[in-house]
């Protein structure tokens, strides 16, 4: 059942890389290269499930498995909530060797019953790991057992680690979303303004620089799928007129899929960087006028759009002088990696080069077309190449995750974190602004003066 | 005294335990040009990594074999030496920490045999020791997993024979919850008795925080390999904290070097009996700046001990440190009002509170707030926790990644637990129970007709 779920999650005609193999070569999915025993990198299935379903705030998130899984990993990320907290609570059944032996079965229903009596949640999320996978847990049944009993939603999400990588766990997370979530209630009222938007997960709060434009125009995210999103807006997302894929190549299966079963059309776009804020705007309203909007809306958002713009731009103008010329390496994964490069270009600011490890053809056609084509696109940089290439001052700044952070430290090289550990919203007019005030504060900082200096016996004609 | 009570919970909520896979990795972080490599699915590696990066601020050499769905059930060798080939062509350490997981226990591989026939099938990987851990994940914690890897590197690497001793050589077997600073301070006390200690595993060496001139892909700093099989010679082993026992007997039994276990470092009776066995050791008195150090904590305590008394403290922690802070606060005349762990242990029922809770963060909020607590003692992980009381909370163990300098925190020895005290101490200062005011009801008023003129 899983087996035939992963497979399906590899068949993407909305993926342009995907369309482009051999039925073999899709077969074995879009991530096994990256398993290399010794030299991988980055998160396993159940992360990025749970990165994908966690931001749904009034849910609860209970992690069926041994202590690691949970134990070693929650409390870790920065996605924001307007209100309920629930789903930032660490929920495990923290699996004993006795419940290895036994299955887990009983013990995960049971925990099940004590979220429900004690949290009454909209929903529980019961991730599915290894352990359980391999020892043959039926879930599933427990589940549907305990939405009986329990009067809530119980839903499995069945993507343990070992069936591939984040980017897969992502996609399983969506499928669960789709097969099991939306389309099961019906929301109150509907608009022609009614939206969802997919794939943003509200790190650092980026979704409410975003909000306050749409309100402007009178457009209602009627579900966020799933940035500081409620259980309810998700089952009512079959509504929307229109759907905006933000992480494009993960859930891009799942904008499809609404397209094929509700009608609701979709497109790929970007809230970072000034021209790709505007671009998507402009598509969210071309896209409802031809739902069936009044097209005066179309009029309303080029108006808006000119007036952020011209106070983006005026906000920036100061810091452009300063960032002129700067060279930037850009390691960061999917959609964000053409759409920041446009942003940094916007600025005056040099891009080195950018990893695309994540991106589809198309991303790499459109980062091609931004940097030309000598374009030094990098795929996963080992850490010894990067350190080398900072060592060797060959950019001014590394944009990057958490995980590569120390190796720009140790060549005294700026830094500034662009993934999901961030603590700093860069989406819209207002965090382009913000990004860029980072970028001149960090390249500019007192620090790297300090640091890079020679100390006092290394000095020249230092005495001994 | 008191009976280590296991929660009722089926559902752990807000998790006190890190996972032994992660502790066994820590160990090996320990040891100089070292890569810890755990055998399961990347995930297993990735969330570690992140969590030790977001601990100690540091790059961290941390890798996988990378186990499908496929090779779970298939066996794992092949992901194994597919796995020891990369690391050693792209990182070519001198040590390989194989720590399995959850994953690969569960089918119940024959770690060990595989690995031996492949390294036999690899003349070429001579000079590099691999060393297995067990490290199931649904088996203890952290802690276990530490000591399992220390226990592991002893069995690996020391022969199995009485050698030569070497006078004035002492091991010193550092608990898991001892930071790369405390590492360094005791070290520094067993040499400044004129004794040379192999200390395993050294985060003050790996873990300290340096900025080195390279790009290093393994550990650089920690225990040389070559001096784990030293340990042998030693004149006798220090183990710090309970589970550290394993490991010393260990020792032991492969070479005869006697051990002593000491179940804290923090307090000045504690301190006093590591150095007492210092002063039996080295045939030397105490150095002067010791003495000088262990004064200064007496008169700490004395200037301190009036903040501490009456106060209530709840402390969440793997046994052996649960043990070490819980006796200190208790000499200090502050009251156990909460103790929570992460699993039954010897150290537990040592802990001065009745009853010790094997348990959660969830269940430390729950006593802590019944039991009247003013301050939480526990990882960066019970903030929420603490929050949602009203009750400060002292950062301490594993992980700590909302304060800078997890790493550099001392607080064993004379030295140590003076800085502990200060720390909490002033945590008390600052929440001082004030007097509710009494307002009189008769008080007389000022009013225009009050004031005589003049």
């Amino acid at each position: 059942m899983l087996k035939q779920r992963v497979a399906e999650a590899f068949n993407e005609p909305g993926c342009a890389t995907n369309r482009g193999k051999s039925d073999q070569d899709r077969k074995r999915g879009c991530s096994s290269a990256a398993l290399t025993p010794g030299a991988a990198a980055g998160g396993c299935a159940f992360d990025g499930a749970k990165v994908a379903l966690q931001p749904i705030t009034d849910a609860a998130h209970l992690v069926h498995g041994p202590i690691a899984c949970e134990g070693n990993s929650w409390d870790s990320r920065h996605s924001a909530t307007s209100g309920p907290q629930i789903y930032r609570t660490g929920f495990t059944t923290d699996m004993s060797e006795l419940d290895v032996i036994h299955g887990g079965e009983k013990r995960l229903y049971t925990a099940i019953r004590e979220i429900a009596d004690r949290y009454r949640p909209a929903a529980i999320f019961v991730y599915v790991t290894c352990v359980p996978a391999l020892i043959g847990d039926d879930v599933e049944t427990v589940c549907t057992a305990a939405t009986e009993r329990f009067g809530l939603p119980v839903i499995p999400v069945d993507a343990p680690g070992f069936v591939g990588s984040k980017n897969l766990g992502n996609k399983l997370a969506g499928q669960v979303l789709l097969d099991r979530v939306v389309g099961t209630r019906e929301p109150e009222k509907t608009t022609p303004y009614d939206i969802n938007i997919i794939g943003e997960y509200n790190v650092a709060g980026d979704m409410w620089q975003i909000l306050p434009l749409l309100d402007q125009l009178g457009i209602r995210v009627l579900a966020s799928i799933s940035g500081d999103a409620r259980y309810h807006e998700i089952a009512c997302a079959h509504r929307a007129r229109a759907n905006m894929v933000v992480c494009s190549q993960a859930m891009v299966s799942f904008a499809r899929a609404m397209e094929d079963r509700y009608a609701i059309p979709y497109f790929e776009g970007s809230f970072y960087g000034i021209s790709d804020m505007s671009a998507a705007l402009r598509e969210i309203a071309r896209l409802l006028v031809d739902q069936g909007a009044p097209a005066d809306l179309l009029t309303r958002t080029e108006t808006l759009i000119a007036a952020e713009e011209r106070a983006a731009w005026r906000q920036i103008s100061v810091y452009r002088e300063r960032l002129q010329g700067k060279r930037v390496l850009l390691y960061t994964g999917g959609v964000k990696s053409w759409s920041v490069v446009s942003a940094l270009q916007e600025i005056g600011m040099t891009v080195i080069g950018t990893s695309v490890r994540k991106s589809t053809d198309d991303d790499k056609v459109r980062i091609k077309g931004l940097m030309g084509e000598d374009a030094a696109l990098f795929g996963q940089i080992p850490a010894k190449d990067l350190y080398r290439m900072l060592a060797g001052d060959e950019a001014d700044i590394l944009m990057s995750g958490g995980r590569t952070q120390f190796v720009a430290l140790k060549t005294k090289t700026p830094w500034l974190d662009i993934n999901q550990e961030r603590h700093h919203a860069y989406a819209g007019y207002e965090g382009m602004v913000s990004l860029v005030r980072q970028i001149d504060a960090t390249i500019h900082h007192p620090v790297w003066r300090q640091v890079r200096a020679p100390a006092p016996w290394d000095k020249p004609g230092a005495g001994q | 005294m008191n009976v280590a009570e296991i929660g009722t919970k089926a559902c752990a909520v807000n998790p006190l335990k890190s996972s032994p896979a992660l502790g066994g990795a820590l160990a090996f972080l320990g040891v100089d040009k070292s890569l810890p490599l755990l055998h399961g699915s990347q995930g297993c590696t990735a969330f570690a990594l992140v969590l030790l990066v977001r601990h100690f601020r540091e790059a961290i050499p941390l890798q996988t074999t990378a186990m499908s769905e496929l090779s779970t059930i298939l066996g794992g060798a092949e992901n194994i030496e597919q796995a020891i080939g990369n690391i050693f062509e792209r990182a070519n350490p001198k040590l390989i920490g194989l720590c399995s997981t959850a994953l690969t226990e569960t089918r119940d591989e024959d770690v060990r045999g595989d690995l031996r026939s492949i390294m036999l099938r690899h003349p070429e990987w001579n000079d590099l020791t691999v060393v297995h851990a067990p490290t199931p994940d649904f088996a203890g914690s952290l802690e276990v997993g530490w000591a399992s890897a220390v226990q592991a590197m002893i069995d690996a690497l020391v022969r199995e024979e009485r050698q030569t001793r070497i006078l004035r050589q002492v091991n010193l077997l550092p608990a898991s919850y001892m930071t790369p600073a405390d590492v360094e301070a005791v070290r520094d006390v067993v040499e400044s008795f004129g004794l040379s200690a192999i200390v395993l595993p050294d985060l003050s060496g790996s873990l300290d925080g340096h900025v080195p001139d390279e790009y290093v892909p393994t550990t650089l700093g920690g225990t040389p390999v070559d001096r784990v099989s030293d340990m042998g010679a030693s004149q006798i082993t220090l183990a710090i904290g309970e589970h550290m026992r394993g490991a010393a007997e260990a020792l032991e039994r492969r070479s005869g070097v006697p051990f002593k276990v000491f179940d804290r470092l923090i307090g000045l009776e504690a301190f006093d009996a590591f150095v007492e066995t210092l002063i039996g050791l080295s045939g030397r008195p105490a150095p002067e700046p010791l003495r000088r150090e262990r004064s200064r904590l007496v008169d700490a305590m004395l200037d301190g001990h009036f903040f501490f008394t009456g106060r209530t403290a709840a402390v969440a922690a793997e046994p052996d440190m649960l043990l070490a802070v819980t006796r200190f606060l208790d000499e200090m005349g502050c009251r156990i009002g909460a103790a929570v762990t992460t699993m039954k242990s010897p150290a537990a029922a040592k802990v001065p509170c009745d009853p010790v809770v094997v348990g959660d963060l969830d269940d430390l909020e729950r006593l802590a707030s019944s039991g009247d607590c003013d301050l939480i003692i526990a990882n960066a992980h019970a903030a929420v926790a603490a929050d949602a009381i009203g009750v400060p909370l002292y950062r301490m163990g594993f992980p700590v990644f909302d304060r800078l300098g997890a790493g550099h925190r001392v607080s064993v020895g004379y030295r140590g637990t003076r800085e502990l005290l200060f720390d909490i101490g002033n945590i008390f200062i600052d929440h001082q129970t004030e007097h509710q005011p009494y307002q009189r009801q008769d008080r007389e008023v000022a009013s225009d007709a009050s004031v005589i003129s003049a």
